[in-house]
């Protein structure tokens, strides 16, 4: 409980700093007037339309990245399942750019989500299919290898083919993601998507505790795998799709929160369901301020902070699973 | 010394006046007769000395363009420029077509320069325009480099005679901002915003501060809370990069403000039609201040 409270008290702390910090320059006494009052003025158009829609995504995107990324480790039992290392965030990145340069996302909004929706849940299927259920990390890092570097390649393919000259130039928003500029309505277009994706990844808690005993023993203790299975492919693809059609591909998260939380929680999946979200969501939220105070001009995008961030860790990763060999 | 080069005005026509010798002096020791003749096979690869070239050269001068010239987006003499060969800036595409001059952008791929002139073809490049005074120098460049400098002068002249009609006393200058696709503004010391002076109106990213191609952050555009704002026009094909065209912010400036003018082919490139560009910016900022009161 106490790690429940500190991180949430963390999150809020990052939630209000965001709303503070940019480019702007307005008092933070001021800000959250503006925010709260609402007198539709330049301030409160800043408040209402820029910031907060961009701390709620980020929360929202850290939230559903650490959680998709702790239950994915916990249902193939395998430090190394991550949405963007395996390729589902990539894949959902190549649903949204077929979306919006089809032109389907201007003909009908929900369009855009549904479609990363559909790019993601082909990606989970695709890397669980072939990596199995008991997949080693081996197979696992394999199949996410080839459907990352097939999604990427399609989604440049489409980039390059667009009619128009800026579409080129946004192969690296959509492989490294970014909050720069986002609205009220991408918060709504992602968030009943997400809200589904959080229900179901949330159920999966007992399953996972049980699988920690394998699988014949969950089973035993009348867990039904393949629901759990639905959930977690269902969840997965919900929240990663929903994330990316509006964000781009963040990577590293959901492989670096549970990573560091799972000691702080005791290797409990279900427990470090909810502490990875919260993680996920300081996280990102940490690496969205960071993208605004380091080079705010440059339009830094976030994957380049988390991959920075969480590069490192992955080393650090396989460095203690070669001592565990050995 | 070429005959054709004959001005010697400003320092940015002695650059100009460096390079045709260079590609005159490249000209003369690998083609011994092109470089004192005037061009008769001239290939354009650049949209602005496109479009320079197309209005000054003489009957069956210029053999191509760049395709860009043909797309109504980006340029203003679509008609023109489909009757010409078009051309997409390669090196083997252009040497095949066995030009005796080729005018480039500064901006055309270096590569691409080099090996033309590796392989013996004469290479003028031209400097973009940053203000309505370069656009004057690249007519008379124009000029000399096709042996049309009479009528270079007279669209000079022209030129001249209808800045000075556009030129006057604007009592209040509304103050605009310049939007493009992610966010781009620009300053002084462009020519999109030498456009936005001379019609009228106040340059307010250049009075935070903005220099030519600065990104304006949506923050700041909204606290500078600008007369008005001025975009780019949407390609065709959605992108992300003009999203942020219709954020809610930008949406509700322009709504509230009420002229939503649009940047298109006549801003792009240092030519003539620069003056047809600000003739409809000031139209703009006559509704908006007709509006105000």
């Amino acid at each position: 409980m106490r790690v429940f409270a500190g991180l949430s008290a963390l999150v809020a702390c990052l939630f209000v700093a965001s709303l503070l910090i940019g480019p702007a320059g307005i008092g933070p006494g001021e800000s959250l007037a503006a925010l709260v009052a609402g007198d539709r003025g330049p301030l409160t158009l800043v408040m209402r339309e820029i910031r907060l829609p961009r701390a709620i995504l980020a929360v929202m995107i850290g939230g559903s990245l650490g959680l998709a990324g702790a239950a994915m480790q916990g249902y193939l039992r395998n430090p190394l399942a991550e949405p963007g290392l395996i390729g589902v965030s990539g894949s959902a990145a190549l649903g949204a750019v077929l979306a919006i340069h089809t032109g389907a996302a201007v003909a009908f909004a929900l369009a855009l989500p549904m479609a990363a929706l559909v790019g993601a849940g082909l990606g989970v299927l695709i890397v669980m299919a072939l990596a199995g259920p008991r997949g080693t990390s081996l197979t696992l890092i394999l199949a996410g290898v080839a459907v990352s570097a097939l999604a990427a390649a399609l989604t440049s393919l489409v980039l390059n083919l667009s009619p128009n000259p800026f579409a080129a130039n946004e192969i690296i928003f959509w492989m490294m993601g970014s909050l720069a500029d986002r609205s009220m309505t991408h918060v709504w277009l992602a968030l009943p998507f997400m809200a589904v994706g959080w229900l179901l990844l949330s159920r999966l808690g007992r399953g996972l505790d049980a699988l920690t005993l394998g699988e014949d023993a969950a089973q035993a203790l009348g867990i039904r795998l393949t629901h759990l299975r639905l959930g977690l492919v269902g969840g997965v693809t919900c929240v990663v799709g929903a994330g990316t059609a509006v964000a781009g591909a963040i990577g590293f998260v959901g492989l670096v929160v549970p990573h560091i939380l799972r000691p702080v929680v005791g290797a409990h999946p279900s427990q470090l369901l909810w502490a990875s979200a919260l993680g996920g969501a300081a996280m990102v939220l940490t690496a969205d301020i960071a993208v605004r105070m380091i080079l705010p001009e440059r339009d830094l995008k976030l994957g380049v902070v988390t991959a920075i961030i969480g590069a490192p860790l992955f080393l650090h990763l396989i460095l203690k699973l070669r001592q565990e060999r050995i | 010394m070429p005959p054709a080069i004959r001005h010697s005005t400003s320092a940015s026509m002695r650059t100009g006046k460096i390079l045709a010798i260079c590609a005159a002096a490249w000209g003369a020791m690998t083609h011994q007769a092109a470089a004192t003749e005037v061009p008769k096979r001239v290939v354009s690869m650049n949209l602005c000395t496109d479009q320079l070239a197309m209005m000054l050269a003489g009957q069956g001068q210029l053999h191509s363009v760049s395709y860009i010239a043909a797309d109504p987006r980006a340029s203003a003499m679509v008609e023109e420029a489909r009757a010409l060969r078009l051309n997409h800036g390669l090196a083997e595409e252009i040497y095949l077509m066995q030009p005796d001059l080729v005018i480039a952008g500064a901006f055309s791929t270096r590569a691409t320069v080099a090996m033309l002139r590796r392989l013996g073809i004469p290479v003028v490049v031209f400097e973009p325009a940053y203000s309505l005074a370069d656009v004057r120098d690249r007519i008379l460049h124009m000029g000399d480099v096709l042996g049309r400098s009479a009528e270079a002068e007279a669209m000079v002249a022209d030129f001249d005679l209808r800045l000075a009609a556009l030129q006057q006393d604007v009592q209040t200058r509304p103050r605009a901002v310049l939007y493009y696709a992610n966010g781009y503004t620009s300053g002084d010391q462009t020519l999109a915003g030498e456009i936005l002076t001379v019609a009228g109106f106040d340059n307010a990213a250049a009075d935070r501060g903005y220099g030519a191609g600065m990104k304006m952050p949506l923050e700041v555009l909204a606290v500078t809370n600008p007369d008005a704002v001025i975009t780019s026009q949407p390609y065709p094909g959605a992108s992300r990069s003009e999203e942020v065209l219709a954020h809610p912010v930008v949406r509700n400036l322009r709504a509230v403000k009420g002229a939503a003018s649009i940047t298109d082919h006549d801003w792009i490139c240092g030519t003539p039609f620069v003056l047809r560009a600000i003739e409809r910016l000031a139209q703009d900022r006559e509704t908006l201040s007709g509006g105000a009161e």
